[in-house]
């Protein structure tokens, strides 16, 4: 007898409560999800396309529809991805990410030509010159997106491996092969 | 010439967890064998099933999980937990309680957790409880003291039969501890000075060890003995036996006063049941006690309290057991609450106050 | 506060002192085996012949680089300026010998990763012929700020490692008006003696640069803390200070251990003072400087010598014949080593300054810089290459945190990942002493975690701002855009308007 009680309350209790959220999202059904808008915001907003995406928005689009990794940004690189995997809260798996060597644009002096196509493109406004002039890269705004690199005539353009120096120098992680026992 | 980039310090201190583990190991050597001589052959037989058996479950955990099998096993600490567990089993118990402890705490104390380190439990400690709830009846046969070659020890073949055979042993070899028995005579209504008398129970006896019990918990002397070469060894620290024999020690004196016809006073209890091995061997083990030496305090002083309580109004005759593990499930609270104070800092962590007329 | 270290030492315990809180402050702590018999005991080797070239960083220093002012081919002499320091925190660079400037380039540096850094090389002329010196000036005749200027002038770093440059730290302590001078002498890391050696030979011309700096301070005290294992230092240190000091210059003795040459735990020891977290040791009242700074002060304004030569230690299992040694800066590690007979196919590990804060190095053909207080080549018998096991949180590692932190929490929480909550628990304050590594049982490199832990934030720090940086760009590019469309369109309007004008004005008329 109780058994049936039991059973009947709860079969009762799960259909009201399901009948709530069924109600729920249909009433506080939102046309355009903000958090579209949210990651938007968090995203460097240089449209560079370096995630294969058209712009930041495309993007954000795709990581809120579940279809992109938090890690697709090059730009943003580990700290953006985790602040993404945060916000999203998925998993995040950097290991795709540690690979990446940081890139910056470079100029072959003696090749360049000044025709200030690259300026024009360049998202972040680190390529400087002016027509006829030979050019020059501010490696602290360069983002490696690569851009110049396609609408370079003469091809003096190039991405190179940023080098490491004592600056930007790490500890690695101690190697986890050494606590296998672990 | 070795490339592989580390970091300083490159001078280490020569303790290693094996040295660890095999002083403990040897810290309790005495009361061990102590026990293995007053409960006779029985007791060798199942310390020694329990022993090897945690062995095995240990290697065949490390080989399930693919981890370094020889290397892990040689650290001792499969062995220790191994030895703690047939100390807490009454010493002519089968076999297979033998076993089916070290599987308890050997693979679902420690292993399942992840192994050394990641156990919220005392693994040992854990394995006598799930025995103790399953099997009350086998648990609680304490066999008198018996030493070989006296009149009521059971020979060889008799012996291997009570570990090995399943025959239960012959009627007045067994008895009561000296809690249980103070415990059942009071529930009968007879007071300490009537109950303790007729028990053939007195303190010098208690605190060597003459008495029934669990293979580990009848010598509080030596096991003391053991855990002070430990502490002069410093592999453990004063803190967490301290608090918890002081505990008891300052609870039974309380409570003796108020009527010590009801309440036995605290030799009674320091030098009884298993507070000295609890104290010295269990409740300072590492991965399940805190880390800060405030919260060891605490840890210890927890582990006292509950030990007194269940001793004097709980069910069981005897506490240590369940008074560690409660205070197990405390050990992360209190190490997330209680923290060494960061230099500079004060306790919440925010930086000192800056001297007055300083900027 | 409980000092268990001086039961350890079987001192008497005061009771009295420990209830009224006067008991000496000590934090955490271990006891490495201190191995400084092999040197302790030998005379400072003053007769190290010149090498055939001599490698000079330009950055030895906390701080900016320095900037050559010399070119390749220049012949210089010894003591004369070679770079200068750049910006506030800086310190500049002086020839050790006199020769010729040979290369500018990028060469090893004396770091874990020996990455090539900008580097004069000096070629010797053997002639040792110096810059015309300054004329001998009383030091006490000076005004306290023309102290600062000559020790930063003569490029003095803290010698005891920090290599953080002493001229700025003199103007922080004056401005600040602090109250007493510490000089440390605790030299708490195995092997190392150079300190030890400098006080037990040159005790006089210490205290003298102590006398320079406490004038340059404005300030009327000094205590100088030497560990107690060094008799003879503490002997002749209190002698020199005794007969030279009138009473300002104190020497004490402090128990010897490691960390006690760690600046606050012998701030908190000598003086009771704890320095706040945010602050500085010129925030209650003190500076502190090591006994090698006050000597290289000495020779800077009594002398006018420039920082271009430092006391190292030599030593190591595979060393032959260890000593300290008076060596020209930039002298290649391995002429040291060389010159100490040591074993090249012993050696595991080289180490420049002690064993438990020292760098690792991947080979000795790096030069010597002015914080390097000791060359180690260590045997394999020295050094521990068991692999690391699993934490079973014995917590010896809390205890020996001078600190306080809880080493073993921050590992679990980097190991797993979770970079931020290890913040929680205090990884900006660790300080690297390498106590928590050192007293582990499974051997875990704990320091390391923590050192990988800091540079990654670091890393994701930078991130984060050129995030920030690049989106401000963006933006700023895309408004730009936008502005000069406007711009256009409305030129457009406006030469529109004005075609259209004259038609107007036609139909008008």
């Amino acid at each position: 007898m109780y058994i049936i009680f039991a059973a009947i309350s709860l079969a009762v209790l799960g259909l009201a409560l399901g009948f709530l959220l069924g109600a729920a999202s249909r009433y506080f059904k939102v046309e355009e999800n903000p958090l579209i808008d949210e990651i938007e915001k968090m995203m460097p907003g240089s449209q560079c396309g370096q995630c294969a995406y058209p712009g930041c928005r495309p993007a954000a689009e795709a990581l809120v529809a579940g279809e992109a990794p938090p890690t697709l940004c090059p730009p943003g690189g580990k700290a953006l991805a985790e602040r993404l995997a945060n916000k999203l809260s998925i998993e995040l798996d950097l290991s795709t990410m540690g690979d990446q060597v940081p890139m910056v644009a470079r100029i072959d002096e003696s090749l360049c030509i000044g025709c200030a196509r690259c300026i024009k493109l360049c998202p972040t406004d680190a390529l400087v010159g002016a027509p006829k002039m030979i050019h020059a890269v501010v490696a602290d705004a360069c983002i490696a997106c690569a851009k110049c690199v396609e609408v370079c005539p003469t091809e003096c353009l190039k991405m190179h491996p940023v080098k490491v120096n004592l600056r930007l120098w790490r500890w690695p992680k101690p190697e986890e092969t050494a606590l296998a026992g672990a | 010439m070795s490339t592989r980039l580390l970091s300083a310090p490159f001078t280490r201190s020569e303790l290693q967890i094996q040295s660890i583990m095999l002083t403990v190991v040897l810290g309790l050597a005495p009361g061990t064998l102590w026990g293995i001589f007053i409960f006779g052959w029985p007791a060798l037989f199942i310390f020694l099933v329990t022993v090897s058996s945690a062995l095995a479950f240990e290697a065949g955990c490390l080989a399930l999980a693919e981890k370094r099998v020889l290397a892990t096993l040689t650290d001792g600490s499969a062995l220790l937990t191994g030895w703690l567990i047939a100390l807490t089993l009454p010493p002519w118990a089968p076999w297979w309680i033998g076993v089916l402890g070290s599987f308890l705490g050997i693979v679902v104390g420690k292993q399942v957790f992840g192994g050394l380190g990641q156990n919220l439990f005392n693994p040992a400690m854990l394995a006598r409880v799930a025995l103790l709830v399953s099997f009350p009846l086998e648990m609680t046969v304490w066999a008198n003291p018996s030493p070989p070659f006296s009149a009521s020890a059971p020979g060889l073949l008799e012996s291997w039969a009570i570990t090995f055979g399943g025959v239960l042993p012959p009627d007045g070899t067994t008895g009561a501890t000296l809690l249980g028995w103070v415990k059942t005579e009071f529930s009968q209504g007879r007071l300490l000075d009537e109950s303790l008398p007729s028990g053939g129970y007195g303190f010098f006896k208690s605190f060597i060890g003459w008495t029934g019990g669990s293979l580990g918990e009848t010598s509080a002397l030596l096991f003391a003995l053991g855990g002070g070469w430990l502490l002069k060894k410093q592999i453990i620290t004063w803190h967490i036996p301290l608090a918890m024999l002081g505990t008891v020690f300052l609870l039974a004196s309380v409570f003796t006063l108020v009527d010590g016809e009801r309440y036995p006073g605290p030799l009674f209890h320091l030098s009884s049941g298993a507070l000295m091995l609890g104290a010295f061997f269990i409740a300072t083990d590492y991965v399940t006690s805190p880390n800060s030496r405030l919260g060891q305090l605490i840890f210890g002083a927890g582990c006292g309290a509950i030990v007194y309580v269940i001793r004097t109004w709980g069910s069981y005759p005897e506490g240590v057991a369940f008074a560690v593990l409660l205070m197990n499930s405390m050990t992360p609270v209190i190490d997330h609450y209680v923290r060494p104070r960061i230099y500079g800092r004060d306790r919440k962590g925010k930086p000192l106050e800056l001297p007055e007329g300083r900027e | 506060m409980f000092d268990i270290h001086a039961l350890w030492a079987g001192k008497p315990f005061d009771l009295h002192a420990l209830w009224n809180g006067s008991q000496p402050k000590i934090r955490g702590g271990v006891h490495p085996e201190p191995r400084k018999e092999a040197t302790a005991d030998r005379p400072i080797d003053t007769a190290f012949p010149l090498p055939p070239m001599l490698y000079l960083a330009l950055q030895q220093h906390v701080g900016k680089p320095a900037e050559p002012v010399v070119n390749v081919g220049d012949r210089v002499l010894k003591g004369q300026l070679l770079a200068v320091s750049q910006g506030m925190v800086s310190a500049p660079i002086h020839a050790p010998t006199s020769g010729t400037i040979t290369d500018i380039m990028d060469y090893p540096s004396a770091h874990p990763s020996a990455l090539p850094t900008p580097t004069l090389l000096l070629e010797p002329d053997g002639e040792e012929r110096w810059i015309d010196l300054p004329e001998k000036a009383d030091p006490f005749s000076l005004s306290p700020e023309e102290i600062s200027i000559r020790v930063g002038a003569a490029g003095i770093v803290g010698l005891g490692g920090a290599a953080f440059p002493s001229a700025v730290k003199l103007n922080l302590g004056r401005r600040t008006k602090i109250q007493t001078l510490l000089i440390n002498g605790g030299e708490c890391e195995p092997y190392l003696t150079c300190d030890d050696r400098l006080m037990r030979e040159r005790a006089r011309a210490i205290v003298d640069g102590i006398l320079i700096m406490l004038h340059g301070l404005g300030c009327r005290q000094a205590i100088v803390g030497i560990e107690d294992n060094k008799l003879e230092a503490y002997t002749n240190m209190h002698a020199a200070a005794a007969e030279l000091s009138d009473g300002k210059v104190e020497v004490v003795a402090v128990p010897s251990f490691y960390p006690m040459g760690w600046d606050k735990q012998l701030i908190g020891y000598l003086t009771a003072k704890e320095v706040p977290a945010d602050g500085r040791a010129t925030d209650v009242g003190v500076l502190m400087h090591n006994v090698g700074t006050a000597y290289a002060v000495q020779q800077a304004i009594r002398h006018g010598k420039p920082l271009i030569s430092r006391i190292v230690t030599v030593s190591g299992g595979a060393v032959g014949a260890p000593r300290n040694i008076d060596a020209p800066l930039g002298t290649p590690l391995a002429s040291l080593l060389a010159h100490c007979d040591y074993r090249p196919e012993e050696t595991v590990r080289y180490i420049m300054g002690g064993p438990m804060m020292g760098e690792a190095l991947p080979h000795p053909n790096v030069p010597l810089v002015k914080g390097a207080c000791g060359i180690l080549a260590l045997t394999q018998e020295e050094i521990s290459a068991t692999d690391a096991k699993s934490c079973i949180r014995c917590s010896r590692c809390v205890t020996a945190c001078p600190v306080g932190l809880l080493p073993l929490e921050m590992m679990a929480r980097i190991r797993a990942g979770q970079l931020e909550s290890s913040l929680k628990f205090g990884l900006k304050d660790c300080i690297s002493c390498g106590s928590c590594s050192y007293v582990c049982p499974s051997e875990i490199p704990l320091v390391h975690y923590f050192k990988y832990a800091n540079g990654e934030l670091l890393t994701r720090d930078q991130a984060n701002h050129k995030a920030e940086q690049t989106k401000r760009l963006a933006d700023e590019k895309l408004a730009r855009l936008e502005r000069q469309k406007q711009e256009a369109a409305a030129a457009a309007a406006q030469r529109k308007a004005a075609a259209k004008k004259p038609k107007i004005t036609e139909a008008a008329a």
